[in-house]
């Protein structure tokens, strides 16, 4: 009987606060992947680290609100999202039109920068434009010329990228014809499988693929080819539902603020050592 | 939102070409496993230890474990060594395709065998008793009573491990195979519509499981014939 009644106070104080929260973004619950690393990641103690988690911290001091970070499956964060298990998405996710039609997207927080990674000892090594980078939207003449080189090398090889990203919406529109395009859970997973030989390359975000190098069991992977920005990478933003339109204006207010300030581009700079603030 | 025809009939086309890969997974995986549940299922009822043993212990473990983590250990954790990658099974484990159908393998046989060989002990003693008063033995009186009798005690038991096996093989999408809930959550992953994607998937097993189902009503109809009445002859 005790336990039935702290069973229903549980209920109703879960009732209770979801329906404050949904008014007045006092507590704003904030959904991350949590297998992004550096952008968002479990660290040793388990507990949800990256450039993402500092950063929403920065923010929702800024916007004055409580904030819970939790980690959500990739695939399903954009539907959990829309089915109101969380508030906001920063999971290093760009604002693309598709996406746009589900959900609403803050002022971006950064850019997105994606290059392939080989094993060095792989003929790939050193494709055309290694150490380059390229705009798809400004250098789109440049960008291509590199793209139809690159094509050329991978025919009939077999590219790994993480599902559902502006990754592999690149590889689909630029490389669909004679290369073997896989789509993975993770970028974890399609690292193993680069440093196993199934995949003769990757293709991911700069700063996530740089940071994975640096690990012990990647020591025999490389970057290759140029970095690209711009285009379908797009900016990364905070997604949001498109009826809560007073969190989105309380975002856009605290981004603007962290970048004017600078605190964006040092977190990007202690997390990423380059600077991923978007710029314009 | 409301239910979009046109999208839902290109994702069901969508869908089905993921159909004859979740059929391949399924059929080499259940023709393989058989083979190695007769033969654990026959080390289980050996009476020797030496044999009953390790049977016993691949089934405790293979049934103990969830599957996905057996695809997981399979395709991610072999490749980590690179004494197996420089070896002969390389070629094979290098792929995506041949881990699954291993994996699967490996965890149907766990589950088949003890059906077997709960087949295999349901034949009544006095049957094989008859058996051997008409002077039947060995190979003969396996081929001719035991067999016959397990086999039909274990069709239902048998046509559940069946069905099961068609809806495992969606986790072969773990690993990057575009079978039906690879090619699902592909489709997801441009449109982010969960429920029209996930519908059609579902769909789809249950028409070839409900096909599974009637072939098996079948078998087990037309190898008991004793319980049926007796056909009436046409004049």
């Amino acid at each position: 009987m005790k336990l039935k009644f702290t069973l229903a106070a549980l209920l109703l104080a879960v009732v209770a606060t979801g329906t404050v929260s949904a008014q007045e973004h006092k507590k704003v619950t904030i959904a991350t992947e949590g297998a992004y690393a550096p952008w968002n990641f479990s660290g040793p103690n388990g507990a949800l680290e990256g450039f993402e988690i500092d950063l929403a911290k920065v923010l929702c001091e800024r916007m004055k609100v409580e904030c819970e970070i939790v980690a959500q499956n990739w695939d399903g964060i954009i539907p959990s999202l829309t089915a109101k298990k969380y508030d906001a998405i920063m999971a290093a996710m760009s604002v693309t039109p598709k996406r746009e039609e589900v959900i609403a997207f803050s002022t971006p927080y950064a850019a997105g920068i994606n290059g392939f990674a080989v094993a060095a000892d792989s003929p790939l090594a050193d494709m055309p434009g290694t150490g380059e980078s390229y705009s798809l939207d400004s250098e789109a003449a440049e960008a291509q010329k590199r793209i139809d080189e690159i094509a050329a090398l991978l025919k009939g090889k077999a590219v790994g990228v993480q599902g559902s990203t502006t990754a592999s919406t690149f590889m689909e529109a630029y490389f669909k014809d004679g290369v073997d395009i896989r789509a993975y859970k993770t970028t974890e997973e399609h690292n193993f499988d680069l440093v196993s030989g199934r995949l003769d390359a990757v293709l991911a975000n700069a700063t996530v693929l740089a940071a994975a190098l640096e690990k012990p069991d990647m020591q025999g992977a490389k970057l290759s080819g140029p970095l690209f920005s711009g285009g379908v990478f797009g900016v990364i933003a905070v997604g949001l539902r498109k009826e809560d339109t007073a969190l989105k204006a309380q975002f856009d207010e605290a981004i603007k603020g962290a970048l004017a300030d600078g605190t964006i581009k040092e977190l990007s700079i202690k997390w990423f050592k380059v600077d991923v603030s978007p710029r314009g | 939102m409301p239910f979009d025809l046109p999208f839902l009939a290109e994702s069901f086309a969508a869908l089905l070409r993921g159909i004859p890969l979740t059929l391949q997974l399924a059929a080499l995986s259940v023709i393989a496993g058989g083979f190695l549940a007769f033969a654990l299922a026959f080390m289980r009822i050996s009476g020797k230890w030496w044999l009953d043993a390790p049977a016993q212990f691949y089934i405790f473990v293979f049934r103990g474990t969830p599957l996905l983590v057996q695809i997981y250990i399979i395709y991610y954790g072999l490749s980590q060594f690179p004494m197996l990658r420089h070896s002969l099974l390389w070629p094979f484990l290098r792929e995506a395709y041949w881990c699954a159908v291993l994996a699967l393998a490996f965890n149907t046989a766990a589950y088949s065998a003890e059906i077997i060989r709960g087949g295999l002990l349901s034949v009544p003693a006095g049957q094989i008793e008859a058996a051997r008063a008409c002077g039947m033995s060995g190979h003969l009186l396996f081929r001719r009573i035991v067999m016959p009798l397990a086999l039909r005690q274990m069709l239902p038991g048998y046509s559940n491990e069946i069905i099961l096996m068609v809806k495992s093989t969606a986790l072969a999408s773990t690993i990057t195979l575009l079978e039906i809930t690879g090619i699902a959550a592909k489709l997801i992953s441009v449109s982010y519509r969960t429920v029209e994607v996930f519908v059609c998937a579902g769909a789809i097993y249950l028409a070839i499981n409900f096909l599974v189902a009637r072939l098996f009503a079948w078998l087990e109809y037309t190898v008991s014939p004793e319980t049926r009445r007796p056909e009436e002859h046409h004049a």
